[in-house]
């Protein structure tokens, strides 16, 4: 039947007709559209999607990449889904980071009805199954957004401790529903820093909760090194920037046939999408390996550590990896 | 036709010329200084667009696509009724504008890289495929790569003569080109089919270059397109409309015949006009980029005429804006031509346009003289 529509619309596809009805009929793009636009502080805001009917669901915690066009732009970012699992739509809640150019324009330029490109939700960062009867839950700033989904999806677990971290008062998201919850709300302006060393006062079996941490390096830092004996019962989720290196090298690297000029600080992937290459990407922030293409020569620089690497065949991390003198990778064959 | 390149500097030059040129920094009366500060220029007008390429160009190639398809569901539909006679005119019509706008400001466009700047798949060159039996593969190769790189360099840009027609002087006479009319009115004809074929570059297997193997997987896949094309015009389509499958057929066939001469002539008007220059091989030594700039504006030419003529050239008939700068989005030829025309006027250089009549006729008749040999045919026009 498929065979026989291709026929008709070749060299496209029916879905690019279909498209023109609704573009959530995309088959070869999973995509959706906002529904509802919902503001959660002066900086950060729902934004309530329904995708397409190839969206698979998703675990609370878990995360998506989202697919954006900013002034005619694609860009892709990764956020936490916020809301329960199960049901029609999904919501990503967004914070604006001062020089974000896709977070400044999800927050306050996304009107309802836009159309974005998603992926599958993905992320370890999940409540087991059954879920423990004792759970702890400490987040800073936009780390509580997939906490949210955990709590929203737990409904009324009897034993959750949340403990919330936010500059000031104003910042706080979902500050009524958090404190509705009993989460304990901490603005770090006026009362500094929670030290992890106040958890045997503020939770004192602490040692038997499962924990979920998710916020800043700096915490998730500090979690790691004082869960230190009970690794096992931390769970941590880390969402930094794209790691940059001003002291990188640059140089030339080769996607496919096409000669690209990489600069000290930027990454593979970075300048191969601004030179106009179409190139997998994923995550941006080295985690989940969408991006890896392989190595045909040279070598490349790891970003983030400033390691030199590369054997040939590798598949490198493009994102946070970034030129030192001249290598070629391999494009993906279409 | 030929230009001769090498003149005393200041002297201007009228830039047809019959005979064989040396490769030169000075051109078209201009130092060598003057060629690279050209070139300066351009670029500082392509780093503008590229600047400010955004939202609103994005938004005018979903519109284009968007229109596109509508018009051909429209037309294919009204086809169905293609046995009453203003239907079928009007189906046949829709599907021809449809045809059009998906070779020429779609296809060509989007294959150019005009769009990849958006980072959408679905409007990408890695990633296209047109309505047109030669493949996307093997027309950027011919096309982007050969053609915009050599543009009207006789020997190496196969666009000059498609390789079965005699479009230069420097091309010798031989008694087969007494039918240079008639093989250009077949290629007209069967456009689509003659330039999957010219990807072929079966000339080159004749002089040795090529081999017979190595040509198979592109024949392949040049017949396997081929065939996906002809099987939805002319036997999907008709058969899904029973017993109007005769209008249905004829209609697809007008549609794909009208689309073939008009892309034909809007093409051969874009380097074969008079005024349009072409270059030897030799110019092609140690060619800086504002050489490679000049030989783009000399040897293209424009058309003229209102928004929807442009939209429907693929604005191909912004062609001298097009060979500078192959990759800038389409609808910003019209913004930048006005620069690109003063640039000439300041520089002494010849911007050759003219309606479509006007720019046709002049082709057609170099398509003619050229069929005869030399001594008969007579010099090429000089400049106008």
């Amino acid at each position: 039947m498929f065979k026989a529509l291709v026929a008709l619309t070749t060299p496209l596809l029916p879905e690019d007709y279909l498209s023109l009805v609704d573009p959530l009929w995309s088959t070869t793009e999973l995509r959706g559209r906002v529904v509802a636009v919902r503001r959660e502080t002066a900086r950060a805001t729902t934004l309530v999607i329904r995708p397409g009917r190839a969206w698979t669901g998703h675990r609370a915690g878990q995360y998506v990449r989202i697919g954006v066009d900013v002034d005619g732009v694609r860009h892709w970012r990764t956020y936490s889904l916020s809301g329960p699992e199960g049901g029609q739509d999904i919501t990503i809640t967004v914070q604006a980071v001062a020089d974000g150019l896709v977070s400044r324009h999800l927050v306050d330029a996304t009107p309802v009805g836009t159309i974005v490109r998603l992926e599958p939700a993905a992320g370890d960062f999940v409540l087991p199954s059954p879920v423990p009867s004792k759970l702890l839950m400490i987040t800073a700033g936009s780390g509580i957004t997939p906490v949210m989904s955990m709590l929203r999806t737990l409904g009324d677990h009897p034993d959750v401790v949340v403990l919330h971290s936010a500059p000031t008062a104003d910042g706080v998201i979902f500050a009524d529903e958090l404190r509705a919850r009993g989460a304990v709300v901490r603005h770090t302006g006026e009362q500094g820093r929670l030290d992890l060393a106040e958890l045997d006062v503020r939770c004192p079996d602490w040692r038997e909760r499962e924990a979920y941490v998710c916020g800043p390096a700096g915490l998730l830092d500090a979690a790691t090194a004082h869960w230190a004996d009970h690794l096992d019962r931390l769970h941590v989720e880390r969402f930094t920037p794209p790691a940059r290196s001003a002291g990188g090298e640059g140089g030339t690297v080769c996607f496919g046939d096409r000669e690209v000029d990489v600069d000290g600080g930027a990454s593979l992937l970075e300048a191969g999408e601004d030179a106009g290459v179409l190139l997998p990407s994923g995550c941006r922030m080295g985690i989940c390996f969408s991006c890896v293409l392989p190595l045909r020569d040279g070598q490349v620089r790891d970003l983030r550590t400033g390691e030199i690497h590369g054997e040939p065949g590798d598949l490198v991390q493009t994102c946070i990896s970034g030129a030192t003198g001249t290598a070629r990778l391999d494009l993906p064959t279409t | 036709m030929t230009a001769v390149l090498d003149t005393p500097t200041g002297t201007p030059t009228p830039p047809v010329r019959t005979v064989a040129s040396r490769p030169s920094p000075v051109a078209a009366g201009l130092t060598a200084a003057q060629v690279e500060e050209l070139g300066r220029r351009l670029d500082a007008i392509r780093d503008r667009v590229v600047a400010s390429r955004g939202a609103d160009d994005a938004a005018y190639i979903h519109s284009v696509i968007r229109k596109q398809r509508y018009l051909e569901i429209g037309g294919r539909a009204l086809l169905f009724a293609g046995v009453l006679p203003p239907a079928w005119v009007a189906g046949t019509a829709m599907l021809a504008a449809s045809k059009i706008l998906e070779n020429m400001e779609l296809g060509h466009n989007v294959m150019h890289g005009q769009w990849d700047w958006m980072r959408d798949p679905k409007i990408h060159s890695t990633t296209w495929e047109w309505d047109n039996t030669s493949p996307a593969a093997a027309w950027k190769y011919t096309h982007n790569y050969e053609h915009h790189t050599y543009t009207n360099v006789v020997g190496r840009d196969r666009d000059v003569g498609y390789g079965i027609l005699r479009m230069s002087d420097e091309q010798p006479w031989r008694p087969y080109y007494l039918g240079n009319p008639l093989w250009n009115a077949l290629l007209a004809t069967f456009f689509q089919w003659g330039v999957a074929l010219h990807d072929l570059e079966a000339e080159k297997i004749a002089s040795g270059e090529k081999s017979l193997k190595s040509i198979w997987p592109q024949l392949k896949a040049i017949g396997r397109k081929m065939r996906r094309q002809f099987t939805k015009d002319y036997l999907v389509f008709p058969a899904l409309a029973g017993p109007f499958f005769l209008p249905v057929l004829a209609g697809n066939a007008t549609a794909n015949l009208v689309r073939n001469l008009w892309s034909h002539a809007i093409i051969f008007c874009g380097h074969f006009p008079d005024g349009a220059v072409q270059f030897t091989e030799e110019q092609l030594a140690d060619e800086t980029r504002g050489q490679w700039y000049l030989r783009q504006m000399l040897g293209s030419a424009n058309l003229d005429g209102g928004p929807l003529f442009h939209l429907m050239t693929g604005n191909l008939s912004f062609q001298i804006e097009h060979h500078l700068f192959p990759d800038l989005p389409s609808n910003r030829y019209a913004e930048i031509a006005p620069e690109v025309r003063a640039l000439c006027a300041e520089y002494g250089l010849e911007y050759t346009t003219g309606p479509l009549w006007k720019q046709y006729g002049q082709v057609l008749r170099t398509i003619n003289r050229l069929a005869l040999p030399p001594r008969v045919a007579g010099s090429p026009p000089a400049s106008r």
